[in-house]
């Protein structure tokens, strides 16, 4: 069994929930930047939470199918259609051998997850079938997709039924705006003035055209205010350079204090920008869903704010879980 | 004829130029072609041509230069 790209989208990529424990020698974690619906979608189609799909940004590609499948897809309201015939997002339906997958104009959110019975069946690297596109590892020959391209798919046990969904409320999607980002305040808070502090959290913030799968970078808020200091050895000049240092996932760096980038799933993992804070893990979902223009506000919370949030994270996604059961 | 909406594909900034000292790509009232390119949608650090996708002539721009737009908002009108 095969899907037949027939027409690659803007940057559709293979992904599942990752490569952690690579970081230290520089090859980032990748996987789905919205963890919570890429599990969804596995789920929906009787696939381990963890298989890979196919990540597609604003953008869907055109795919044909060579085998019967059940497919799903999960994450940013881009409406899918089967011949030309609109299906439900968020719900299992059967795909037919010969069958064309399409999508709408995206409606809401920024990437969807589109995942089939059995799994995109690309080889593990490094423990993983997630694509590193920079550093041309994993996923389909290490890049986004492009017409033409056979993906290989797994065979699947499972039998589960078309019209299985899952309710609004289970979904973990961005809700308000501006959408609050949870973060705390890191090891490199005491180089900018209180004043400056204040602001960051106080701004709304717009998210940037950049923004991709390496970070998501925010414009609109005030500048940041250093305070002054001799730079230590190593560091550069500029009074948000420092020493060189790990960046972690979430990590929100702000080179020359003006805009600020929180690190996603293919970043780097060292450098000589300070760090302002941490995005929290509970978060982190969201900002794979933020469009270009929307606005978002950074909100401070402590180290118990954030495990207390990561674990009603999983919470949601165990109830997502028994639901389908 | 009949008029038709040319909509774009991405959400992003609509640029009406190929660089900011070269000419429009297309004015109103210019005949075009379904492969011809009307403007760029800048997202992600990539440039992503608009095509027409009908041939026809442009009534009007609906979106300005370095707009932002989203996905599936009309960009042009044409006459096919």
């Amino acid at each position: 069994m095969a899907i037949k790209v027939l027409k690659p989208g803007l940057a559709t990529t293979v992904q599942d929930l990752g490569r952690p424990g690579y970081y230290h020698i520089g090859i980032p974690l990748s996987g789905g930047m919205d963890r919570h619906a890429l599990a969804a979608a596995n789920l929906l189609v009787g696939n381990e939470e963890g298989a890979a799909v196919l990540e597609a940004v604003f953008m869907g590609p055109e795919l044909e199918f060579t085998d019967d499948a059940m497919v799903a897809v999960t994450g940013a309201e881009l409406p899918p259609k089967l011949d030309g015939t609109p299906r439900e997002t968020w719900t299992s339906f059967q795909v037919k051998r010969g069958q064309k997958l399409s999508f709408d104009f995206l409606k809401q959110g920024a990437r969807a997850y589109i995942a089939v019975s059995g799994g995109i069946d690309v080889p593990l690297v490094l423990g993983s079938r997630s694509t590193y596109a920079l550093g041309a590892l994993g996923g389909f020959k290490g890049r986004k997709l492009e017409a033409g391209d056979e993906l290989p798919v797994g065979t699947s046990s499972a039998s589960v039924s078309e019209g299985r969904t899952i309710a609004k409320e289970l979904r973990g999607l961005p809700a308000g705006m501006p959408t609050e980002l949870r973060a705390m305040p890191g090891l490199y808070w005491h180089r900018i003035t209180e004043q400056a502090g204040n602001g960051f959290f106080s701004d709304t913030w717009k998210v940037a055209p950049e923004a991709d799968r390496i970070g998501y970078r925010f414009r609109g808020g005030k500048p940041l205010e250093f305070v002054p200091r001799e730079p230590p050895f190593g560091a550069g000049s500029d009074p948000s350079n420092i020493t060189d240092a790990c960046y972690p996932y979430g990590s929100i760096q702000v080179p020359g204090g003006t805009e600020p980038i929180v690190l996603h799933r293919d970043a780097v993992s060292g450098g000589g920008y300070f760090m302002v804070g941490t995005v929290i893990a509970a978060d982190m979902d969201l900002i794979g869903q933020l469009q270009p223009n929307m606005p978002v506000r950074f909100v401070k919370v402590g180290m118990d704010e954030a495990l207390a949030a990561r674990h009603d994270r999983a919470g949601l996604l165990a109830k997502l879980r028994s639901s389908l059961v | 004829m009949a008029t038709q909406q040319i909509f774009s594909p991405l959400p992003g900034i609509f640029y009406r130029k190929p660089a900011p000292d070269k000419p429009v790509y297309k004015a109103d009232g210019d005949v075009i072609t379904e492969d011809d390119t009307i403007g760029l949608i800048e997202v992600m650090k990539s440039f992503n041509e608009v095509k027409a996708g009908a041939a026809g002539k442009i009534l009007r721009f609906l979106a300005e230069n370095e707009e932002a737009v989203m996905a599936g908002q009309p960009i042009a009108e044409i006459d096919v």
